[in-house]
């Protein structure tokens, strides 16, 4: 996959509206760009998934991708990525895993631990 | 679309991370945001797009879009696993204000971010600056000299750029791991003084 690929013209931008059903789009803070996602074992539904739905979960089997990986990767917009999610998740195929709350370990640690992880990897 | 992924185990985080960090490289157009992001990147850079009418509104109802000019924008980003429970993302974007919805996605909850300038254009970073500061995200500015440019002092810059006195300088060659790698450990370095 190239960064660069993209150019929707106005054809295509019908798609996403079809692709999610029109519900609305949900609010950043559910699936923010650094959610990491993963499919939930047991999974099965497969069967009747359209093929973007079908293509994201198979994407999510392989492990833990960030909301933003998913996107790029499939190449649709955030927003459509988050609709696709948010149903895959209401309907318990999808678990994510949320970027770090502030009442588990607060900037201070995680600015340790990256400071820690680039000197380890390049000092 | 890249039918290998699932079975590409690089692709994929360690089971046990736990923690998804997020640090920004801005700058205006061609300071050398998408090359320092795939510099330090372990994964080939990924970009992503929002769909946005002209005006800058996020389109959250595509009906009736026919005829409505749109155009997507593009955001930049890269990967770090740098623990098996921590993963940092560098997301890089241009400095358009009127991408309301790209800025509020890539700052919320960013630790801070490195603002690329190139000291013979420093009225470009202007806008950029402004919308940093405008999210209250901390910032250190990496400084990339392309082609014969002469060096400037510090504090030279910092004058042009009317800095906070405590905000770092680093020069860095975005083409260069090292040399970026020294940026990124100068911001994290500049906002953990800023946390304690
Ligand atoms: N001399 C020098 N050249 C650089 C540096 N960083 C990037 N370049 C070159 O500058 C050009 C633009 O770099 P990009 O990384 O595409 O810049 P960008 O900020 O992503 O550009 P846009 O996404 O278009 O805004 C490329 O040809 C790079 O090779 C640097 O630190 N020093
Ligand atoms: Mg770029």
């Amino acid at each position: 996959m190239r960064a660069g690929d993209g150019g929707h013209d106005s054809v295509d931008l019908v798609r996403p509206y079809v692709i999610t059903n029109g519900q609305d789009l949900p609010k950043g803070d559910e699936f923010e760009l650094v959610t990491l996602v993963t499919v939930a074992a047991g999974n099965a539904r497969q069967a009747q998934l359209d093929p973007e739905r079908r293509a994201l979960l198979e994407l999510c089997s392989g492990g833990y991708l960030s909301v933003a990986e998913i996107a790029g990767h499939i190449g649709l917009p955030i927003g459509v990525i988050r609709v696709l999610l948010s149903d895959l998740a209401g309907s318990g195929q999808i678990i994510t895993r949320n970027p770090v709350p502030a009442a588990q370990l607060t900037d201070i640690q995680v600015l340790q631990e990256v400071l820690d992880g680039l000197q380890t990897r390049f000092g | 679309m890249d039918s290998r992924l699932a079975s590409d185990d690089h692709t994929y985080l360690p089971e046990a991370v736990q923690v998804a960090a997020k640090i920004l490289v801005v700058g205006h157009f061609a300071v050398g945001k998408t090359t320092f992001i795939g510099t330090l990147s372990e994964i080939p850079p990924l970009r992503t797009e929002e769909t946005m009418t002209r005006a800058g509104a996020h389109v959250d109802d595509l009906r009736g879009v026919q005829g409505k000019t749109t155009t997507t924008v593009a955001m930049d980003f890269g990967r770090l696993t740098l623990s098996e429970t921590l993963v940092l993302y560098l997301f890089g974007t241009p400095g358009q204000q009127r991408f309301v919805q790209v800025w509020e996605d890539m700052t919320r909850g960013a630790l801070g971010a490195l603002l690329l300038i190139d000291p013979q254009r420093l009225e470009e970073s202007f806008p950029v600056m402004d919308l940093v500061e405008s999210y209250g995200i901390p910032y250190a500015i990496g400084v990339n000299y392309f082609g014969e440019a002469p060096t400037r002092p510090d504090d030279e810059l910092r004058e042009a750029l009317d800095l906070l006195p405590d905000t770092p300088i680093v020069t860095c060659d975005a083409r260069d791991e090292k040399s970026s790698a020294g940026a990124l450990i100068a911001l994290v370095k500049y906002l953990q003084t800023r946390t304690s």
